[in-house]
């Protein structure tokens, strides 16, 4: 990891489109640093430990035996084949579902909380929609004994409920956030705020490559583990790279980290997916990249969901991981680019994705991977992706804490029989 | 970056060669917080959010803290994601947002204030809404609608750059906040980058009532005074008269914002007229040398 972060400027042969933001954290016209001054000066502190760190031996040593003790790194990359035959594809699926808590978002804590510690600030916040992030943060700070405060949007306390209770088991605050749509927008807004005051001795964790500099880098470079073990293990697997990536997209930090990956690998085609909600309508999606404007919310300049005045439109998703009406810089720049395409799929494509990898493979994803399935079985039935595609599929997270969301939502004859009625 | 008196400003008859025209908007605010000063007086600076309790009534309650004895009015346009703002404006800008607000209602209320009274109006705007409708539009019609110039509270100097080329072009002044936090580097980057008045953050934390005022504020004030001559003004925690008298012993004006917003909300009008004149006098008779 750390070799990819000292190169200043992309040296030759480099001159694909991975690299490093500016200094001032800007990929492109995209990112920086739009938060009051305030928290300048913490940013500046949180840039200088994260190069120290990743330059420092002795934390990558201390990082990678917790993905691999504590965490259960790496992940298996599973090549699922009743799922591939039923789309003619070949697909792999990258098990961060197997990851302990249950998503991607732990390979971020971990990393933020040892810079915390090694930045000697003994209080962590975080905001969580899904409440994944939330879980992880409370998780790693039960772990190396931190302070712990998440905010979470009101409206996401109900319907992710169990992560609540989760999080409270592992002695964590949970603030529940009712301003503005009560989500996880709202609850960054909260948890900012909270750190504008409370800036000298706490760490603000964020759960996605979103946030001003040096979030967005840093969020990728602790999810990149994501994309370099997924693409040795195609490799050694297949003894070539796949033919195309593809990642569910919220905030974007599962999908960043899959493709920082192969992002220099030119014929590897990457597709982000975002929420297409209800559909198009304001208001109705969470496809900030597919249907924002620049814009500039928490602290960078990215794809907004807005409107014609810049007020920052609320978002509809079933899934409360992708109900966000931001994405990351990095991947504003990589659509300018052109070297990531970003799709949606609405939330019926995504419960039926959910159902398919149930049904096909034995696996619950989490409601947001389901997004990325549902996609790639639309898109195969199409021929959007041709048969015999060879695809890695981030499987973020496991669907547990979506039971209770897609029971609710399926309609009467596909609800699954209860042996005890019949 | 280049000297301000040096170049073309776009306000009608404000060219800096053009002795027999008004002052550029930026100067205009900056000479009134001089003028204050030389009076051995500090300023009371006054905030509200545009639209609340709904437009007529913000128009009303701008005029209001006016005639009360505000010396510069900071007018706010609501806006969906206030990130420094705490509860009490958060509802405020809620029920503005709520109601219908929009910037060309802002602007109107800005056009019609300004021409009705004395004070230097300046906006505190979150920059999405400058960055959306374009920096360069926002600064001309900023000034055209009679504004001296902007807080714009999560636009630190290093991304100013387009709204520092723009307010310069339109002459209003782009006003930026120096913290606690703030090295002398930043301070000094702050200072240079700035018009109008330095906005020095009174305490850590969002906009809201607190029980006294922070113990770093006088000296955050002395350390912006190092790197520049313009008006320093302190706020945010600001909450009350006697907090207010005692920034103005030592800085340029005092800032209040929830307090008022929540005088507003609660009784009215005549409650806001009564508490603008209480700040009012605290603030200008704060300092021995003072009236
Ligand atoms: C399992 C899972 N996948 C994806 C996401 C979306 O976030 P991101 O786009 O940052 O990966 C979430 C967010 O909560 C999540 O829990």
């Amino acid at each position: 990891m750390s070799d990819r972060l000292v190169v200043e400027a992309p040296g030759p042969g480099a001159a694909e489109v991975a690299h490093r933001p500016d200094p001032l954290g800007h990929f492109g016209d995209w990112g920086g640093r739009f938060v009051p001054e305030v928290l300048m000066a913490a940013l500046d502190q949180l840039t200088d430990a994260f190069e120290e760190a990743i330059a420092d031996p002795s934390f990558g040593a201390e990082l990678d035996a917790l993905r691999r003790d504590y965490a259960g790194r790496p992940t298996p990359l599973f090549p699922a084949r009743r799922l591939s035959e039923e789309l003619g594809l070949r697909v792999w699926l990258k098990r961060e579902d197997l990851l302990h808590t249950g998503a991607h978002k732990l390979n971020n804590s971990l990393g933020q909380h040892l810079l915390a510690r090694r930045m000697g600030k003994p209080r962590v916040i975080a905001e969580t929609g899904a409440g994944q992030h939330g879980v992880a943060t409370a998780t790693v700070a039960a772990l190396l004994g931190q302070e712990c405060v998440v905010y979470m949007g009101e409206e996401d306390t109900r319907r992710q409920h169990l992560n609540v209770v989760r999080m409270r088991l592992l002695g964590t605050e949970v603030r529940p956030v009712a301003t503005g749509t009560a989500t996880l927008k709202d609850a960054i807004n909260e948890a900012l705020r909270d750190w504008v005051e409370s800036v000298g001795s706490t760490h603000y964790s964020i759960g996605s490559v979103v946030g001003p500099h040096p979030y967005p880098l840093m969020v990728r470079e602790f999810q990149r583990v994501i994309g370099d073990e997924a693409r040795a293990q195609f490799l050694e697997a297949e003894g070539r790279l796949p033919d195309l990536a593809v990642a569910c997209v919220g905030g974007g930090s599962n999908a960043a980290g899959l493709f920082a990956a192969f992002v220099d690998d030119e014929p590897v085609r990457l597709v982000g997916v975002e929420a297409g909600g209800r559909g198009p309508q304001p208001g109705d999606h969470g496809a900030s990249l597919g249907l924002g404007e620049a814009g500039v919310l928490h602290g960078a300049r990215s794809y907004v969901l807005q409107d014609p005045d810049g007020q920052v439109l609320p978002t509809h998703s079933v899934s409360a991981g992708l109900d966000y009406p931001g994405v990351g810089p990095e991947h504003a720049f990589w659509k300018d680019a052109g070297r990531v395409t970003y799709e949606s799929a609405p939330d019926h494509l995504a419960l039926d994705g959910f159902r398919l990898l149930a049904r096909t493979e034995g696996l619950l994803p989490a409601l947001e991977p389901a997004h990325a399935i549902g996609w790639l079985a639309a898109a195969a039935s199409d021929g959007r992706v041709a048969p015999g595609t060879r695809v890695v599929l981030n499987l973020s997270g496991r669907g547990d804490k979506d039971v209770e969301t897609v029971t609710s939502l399926l309609v009467d004859d596909e609800t699954p029989a209860d042996p005890a009625d019949a | 970056m280049p000297d301000p008196g040096t170049e073309v400003r776009t306000v009608p008859g404000a060219l800096p060669d053009d002795p027999a025209g008004p002052p550029a908007p930026a100067e205009r605010l900056e000479g009134r917080l001089e003028a204050l000063r030389r009076e051995g007086r500090a300023a009371l600076v006054a905030y509200g959010v545009a639209g609340f309790p709904d437009l007529e009534g913000s128009l009303a309650a701008f005029r209001a803290m006016a005639e009360a004895g505000a010396d510069v009015l900071e007018v706010g346009p609501p806006y969906s994601d206030p990130l420094i703002d705490g509860p009490v404006i958060q509802r405020a800008v809620t029920a503005a947002l709520d109601a219908g607000t929009r910037m060309d209602d802002v602007l109107g209320l800005v056009n019609e204030l300004t021409a009705s009274v004395d004070a230097p109006v300046v906006l505190l705007v979150y920059y999405n809404l400058v960055a959306h409708r374009g920096p360069k539009r926002f600064a001309a019609e900023l000034a055209a609608a009679g504004a001296c110039g902007a807080v714009v509270p999560d636009l630190p100097p290093e991304e100013a750059g387009e709204w520092l080329e723009a307010s310069r072009a339109a002459g209003i002044a782009p006003v930026f906040l120096a913290a606690p936090t703030s090295s002398d580097t930043r301070l000094a980057a702050v200072a240079e980058a700035g018009r109008g008045f330095v906005y020095a953050q009174a305490s850590l934390g969002v906009t809201g009532l607190r029980a006294s005022l922070a113990a770093g504020i006088e000296e955050l004030v002395g350390r912006v005074r190092a790197h520049t001559d313009l008006p320093v003004c302190a706020g945010i925690g600001v909450s009350n008269a006697d907090q207010a008298a005692a920034v103005a012993r030592f800085a340029d004006g005092a800032i209040v914002g929830t307090a008022l917003v929540r005088r507003l909300a609660d009784a009215g009008l005549p409650g806001l007229r009564a508490l603008t004149t209480e700040l009012a006098d605290a603030v200008h008779t704060a300092r021995p040398s003072g009236r």
